[in-house]
C-alpha cells in the first residue's frame, strides 16, 4: 500500500482518536486517503496551526493520551514551532507530523520547503525524517513511545512527500527499540529508604509539587502520602489538582504569585520533599536565599533536573509513582501538630483576599466560575494576570483540571487548548472553561468556530480589562507608571459580536450582578461554546508577588490604590 | 569574609560546597577542562544535536572530534569543553538524555590515553632548515609534504606536545594550520592500579 495509506493504518493502530490538522500541498495525499479510507480516528479541520498544536497540548494534557498534529511543509510546519516550544517546556506528550518537499529536492531551496527538523531541534524532545515507505509504521510507533514516555514531550516527524506516494508493505511493530533510550523506572531503594528516614527525622517537612505528579499520574498517591504523614502542601502552576487544595493541608500555590503562607512555609520548613518539580526561578526567586533550612529530598524522573538549581540531598530518580508507592508504607504518621499550627497562623494573618467594592473584580469572576464549575471542572487559562488568579482563586481538586502555559507562557494557548481539552473529554460529564486575557483571547480566536462546528458547550470567560494586564502591573510596579503600547481599548474588537459571528453565545458582564446572571446564562447552554466578556477595572494588580531576583519571604502582599 | 558574615544558614552552606560552588561569592570555582568520550548512533542528524545542546544550552565547546567506532552503527565523539563541577554534570545529564547517545563518560584526566594530529606548514631557507629538522626530530615529527619554499610537518601526540611543537615552530612563521581536535579513550588499566 502508498506511505499514506501506512501512515492512516499506523495511527488506527496506535490507537489515536483526534488529529488536529490542516492541509496542503506536501501532505495532500494523506489528506486523499483519509477521505477513502475514512478512518477511526477523527480529523479537526483547525483554522491555524499554532491552533492545532496547542489544541494537541490541551487534549494531552485532558486526557494523559498523546496529542496528534498533522501539517504541510513550509509554512504549515512553522506555525506549529510555538506549540511545539510549548510542549517541551511544559513535558507535553505530542507528535507533529510535518510535511516536506520530495527527498530529491531537500536542501534546494523548493517551494515551501523548510528544514523544519533544524529549525525545531532545541525544542524537541525528538525529531525524525522518514526516508523510506517501510519506515513509516517503525517511525510512528517510536514517535508515540518517546512522547509518551519518560518525561513526556514533542517529537517531529517530517514526512517527505514522495515516500507517502512510494509503495511498501505495511505491518505495525509490536515492540520498539531504541538503544540510546532509557526512561530511568525503578527508583533505587537504598534511596527510598534514605528518604523515608529524612522524612522521619524532620519536624519542619513540606511537600512541594510540580506537574511531573500529574504526568506520572502520582497524584492519588502523593495525596495519600500527604494525609498519612500529616505533611503540608504547595504545589508549582503545573502542579495545581495534584493534590485537593480543599484540603487543610493544603497551601495553594508557591512562589511569584503564590500564596504568602506557602512562601512563608518554604522559608521555614527543615526538609522539602520536591516530587515531579524543577525548582523553576519563578518558584525560587533568588535561588540563594531559597528554602535556607532546609533538607531537600527530591522524587524526579529526568536526572537533568536533579541539583540542577538547588542540590538534592536524596535524588529519588525515577517513576516518580513507583517512588510513592515504595515510600509511602515506609512513612509513618508524624506529629507535625505545632508546624501545622503555624502554617494555619500564617494563613489567618495573610490570607488571599480582593477588594470586595461593588465593583466587577476579576477574581471574584474566577470564584464564582469556581463555585458554579464544581468539582468536574477542567480549567484552561492563558498567560497573564487572570492566569495567576486563576490559580490562586479557582479551587483545583482533581488532577488534569487545571492545564496551563507555564514553562513558555505563551499567549494564545488557552483557548485552543480548552478546545482539544472539550474534544478529548466528550461523553465524561466535564465542563470545560476557558478563562482568558483580552489580549492573548485574540490570538486564537479564530478556532471559536471549530468548536462551534463540534458543539462543544465551552465556557469562554475573557477578562477584559483594555490591557495587557500583566504587563501594565510591571510597568506600574517598576517602570514609573509608563505604560507604553499596553492600552488595547482601541484595538480590542467586541467580544460579544465576535462569540456571535463565530456561531457562539456571546455574553457581557460589567458589575457583580451581571456576572452571576452571565454565568448562570452560560451554564444553561449546552450545544455551542458560551463566551462571557467581563468588563473588569484596569488598575487590578496582582497579588502577593515576589519581585523578580527577591528572595521569596520578600512579598509584595498587597496594594490598593484609589482609581 | 566568612560563611556566617555572609548570612547564610548552614544548610545553604552545605548545598553549595555539594553543588560544587566555593561559598563566598567572590571566589567562584574556576572552570577546569574536561574531555568527554561519548558513543552515538550513527544516524543522520545525531552530530547535529550533540553540538547543539551546547550552544542552546550556553556550554562551552572547544572541539569535537567524529569518527566511527568498531561497530559502524555507532560513531565515536570526543568533546574538550570547560566548565565549573556542576556545569559539567549538568553537560553529561543533558548529553544522556538525547537519544542518539548510548554511552557518555567524562574522562579521568589521569585515566586516559588522548591524541592529536597537527599538520604545520612552515616557510624555510637554507639557513634555518636544519633547524627544522632538529625540532622535528625532537617531536618526533615528520616531513609529509615538500616545496621549494614550505615544509608541512605532521605531529601527533598530547595536546600539551603539539602546543609545544607549534611553539617552537611558531618564530619561523607558519603559513598554514590544521589541528585534529582531541581523540580519547580511558586507559585500560589506570596508572597505580
Ligand atoms: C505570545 C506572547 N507575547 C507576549 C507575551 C508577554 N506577555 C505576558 S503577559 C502579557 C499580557 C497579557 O495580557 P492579557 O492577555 O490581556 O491578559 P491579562 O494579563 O490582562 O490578564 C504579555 C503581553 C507572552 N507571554 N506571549
Amino acid at each position: 500500500m502508498s506511505g499514506a495509506e501506512i501512515f492512516v493504518r499506523s495511527l488506527e493502530a496506535e490507537g489515536v482518536e483526534v488529529v488536529f490538522g490542516h492541509p496542503g500541498g506536501a501532505v495532500i495525499k494523506i489528506y486523499d486517503e483519509m477521505a477513502r479510507l475514512k478512518p477511526r480516528f477523527e480529523h479537526v479541520l483547525v483554522r491555524h496551526e499554532q491552533g492545532g498544536t496547542h489544541a494537541a497540548e490541551g487534549y494531552a494534557k485532558a486526557t494523559g493520551k498523546v496529542g496528534t498534529v498533522l501539517v504541510t511543509s513550509g509554512p504549515g510546519a512553522t506555525n506549529t514551532v510555538t506549540g511545539i516550544a510549548d510542549a517541551f517546556m511544559d513535558s507535553v506528550p505530542i507528535v507533529v507530523f510535518t510535511g516536506q518537499v520530495p527527498t530529491a529536492l531537500i536542501g534546494g531551496d523548493a517551494f515551501q520547503e523548510t528544514d523544519i527538523i533544524g529549525v525545531t531541534r532545541s525544542i524537541t524532545k525528538h525529531s525524525f525524517q522518514v526516508r523510506r515507505a517501510a519506515d513509516l509504521a517503525p517511525t510512528i510507533k517510536a514517535a508515540y513511545h518517546i512522547a509518551r514516555t519518560g518525561r513526556p514531550g514533542p517529537v517531529v516527524v517530517d514526512l517527505p512527500k514522495d515516500i507517502l506516494m512510494e509503495e511498501a508493505v505495511f505491518e505495525y511493530p509490536e515492540t520498539v527499540t531504541l538503544r540510546g533510550y532509557r526512561v530511568p523506572e525503578e527508583p533505587l531503594p537504598e534511596k527510598i529508604e534514605q528518604a523515608a528516614r529524612m522524612i522521619r527525622q524532620a519536624k519542619r517537612p513540606l511537600l512541594y509539587v510540580g506537574g511531573g505528579t500529574i504526568n506520572g499520574n502520582a497524584a492519588e498517591l502523593l495525596t495519600a502520602l500527604a494525609r498519612k504523614a500529616r505533611i503540608p502542601v504547595t504545589t508549582t502552576l503545573h502542579g495545581l489538582g495534584a493534590f485537593p487544595e480543599n484540603d487543610p493541608l493544603s497551601l495553594g500555590m508557591l512562589g511569584m504569585h503564590g500564596t504568602w503562607y506557602a512562601n512563608m512555609a518554604v522559608q521555614h520548613c527543615d526538609l522539602i520533599i520536591a516530587v515531579g518539580a524543577r525548582f523553576d526561578d519563578r518558584v525560587t526567586g533568588k535561588l540563594d536565599a531559597w528554602a535556607p533550612h532546609a533538607k531537600v529530598v527530591h522524587l524526579e524522573i529526568d536526572p537533568s533536573c536533579v541539583s540542577k538549581n538547588v542540590y538534592a540531598d536524596c535524588a529519588v530518580v525515577g517513576d516518580v509513582r513507583r517512588a510513592l508507592e515504595r515510600l509511602l508504607p515506609l512513612v509513618e504518621p508524624k506529629d507535625t501538630a505545632a508546624w501545622l499550627a503555624q502554617i494555619d497562623a500564617w494563613k489567618a494573618r495573610c490570607p488571599l483576599t480582593y477588594r470586595q467594592d461593588g465593583k466587577l473584580r476579576p477574581q471574584y469572576v474566577i470564584r464564582r466560575l469556581s463555585e458554579r464549575a464544581g468539582d468536574n471542572a477542567v480549567v484552561t487559562t492563558d498567560v497573564g494576570q487572570h492566569q495567576m488568579w486563576t490559580a490562586q482563586f479557582f479551587t483545583f481538586v482533581r488532577p488534569r483540571s487545571h492545564i496551563t502555559s507555564g514553562g513558555l507562557g505563551t499567549m494564545g494557548f488557552g483557548f485552543p487548548a480548552a478546545l482539544g481539552a472539550a474534544m478529548g473529554l466528550r461523553g465524561t460529564g466535564a465542563t470545560v472553561v476557558s478563562i482568558n486575557g483580552d489580549g492573548g483571547f485574540l490570538m486564537n480566536a479564530q478556532e471559536l468556530r471549530v468548536a462551534a462546528k463540534y458543539r462543544l458547550p465551552i465556557k469562554i470567560a475573557v477578562m477584559n480589562n483594555g490591557y495587557l494586564g500583566m504587563v501594565r502591573q510591571w510597568q506600574e510596579l517598576f517602570h514609573e507608571e509608563r505604560y507604553s503600547h499596553t492600552d488595547l481599548t482601541d484595538t480590542n474588537p467586541d467580544f460579544v459580536k465576535l462569540a456571535e459571528a463565530f456561531g457562539c453565545v456571546g455574553l457581557r458582564a460589567t458589575t457583580p450582578e451581571e456576572a452571576d446572571a452571565v454565568i448562570e446564562a452560560a451554564w444553561q447552554v449546552h450545544d455551542r461554546p458560551v463566551l462571557m466578556e467581563f468588563v473588569v477595572p484596569k488598575e487590578e494588580m496582582v497579588f502577593p508577588m515576589v519581585p523578580a531576583g527577591a528572595a521569596t519571604d520578600d512579598m509584595i502582599v498587597q496594594r490598593f490604590r484609589d482609581e | 569574609m566568612s560563611a556566617t558574615e555572609l548570612n547564610l544558614t548552614q544548610q545553604q552552606v552545605l548545598r553549595k560546597k555539594a553543588n560544587g560552588e566555593t561559598v563566598l561569592p567572590d571566589a567562584p570555582e574556576t572552570p577546569r577542562r574536561h574531555v568527554i568520550a561519548v558513543l552515538l548512533e550513527n544516524h543522520v542528524g545525531a552530530l547535529n544535536r550533540v553540538v547543539n545542546l551546547f550552544s542552546a544550552r550556553n556550554f562551552n565547546l572547544e572541539s569535537v572530534t567524529v569518527g566511527v567506532t568498531e561497530d559502524p552503527a555507532v560513531s565515536r565523539l570526543t568533546i574538550v569543553t570547560s566548565g565549573t563541577r556542576r556545569q559539567i554534570k549538568q553537560v553529561l545529564r543533558l548529553l544522556d538524555r538525547l537519544l542518539d547517545t548510548l554511552s557518555v563518560e567524562d574522562l579521568d584526566p589521569d585515566a586516559l590515553v588522548e591524541r592529536e594530529l597537527c599538520l604545520l606548514r612552515i616557510g624555510y631557507t637554507k639557513a634555518n632548515r636544519a633547524e627544522l629538522m632538529d625540532i622535528a626530530d625532537i617531536f618526533r615529527a615528520r616531513v609529509v609534504d615538500v616545496t621549494p619554499e614550505t615544509m608541512t610537518f605532521e605531529v601527533t601526540g598530547p595536546a600539551a606536545k603539539v602546543n609545544a611543537f607549534v611553539g617552537m615552530m611558531r618564530p619561523h612563521g607558519i603559513v598554514e594550520m590544521a589541528r585534529s581536535g582531541r581523540v580519547a579513550m580511558r586507559r585500560a588499566l589506570a596508572y597505580g592500579d
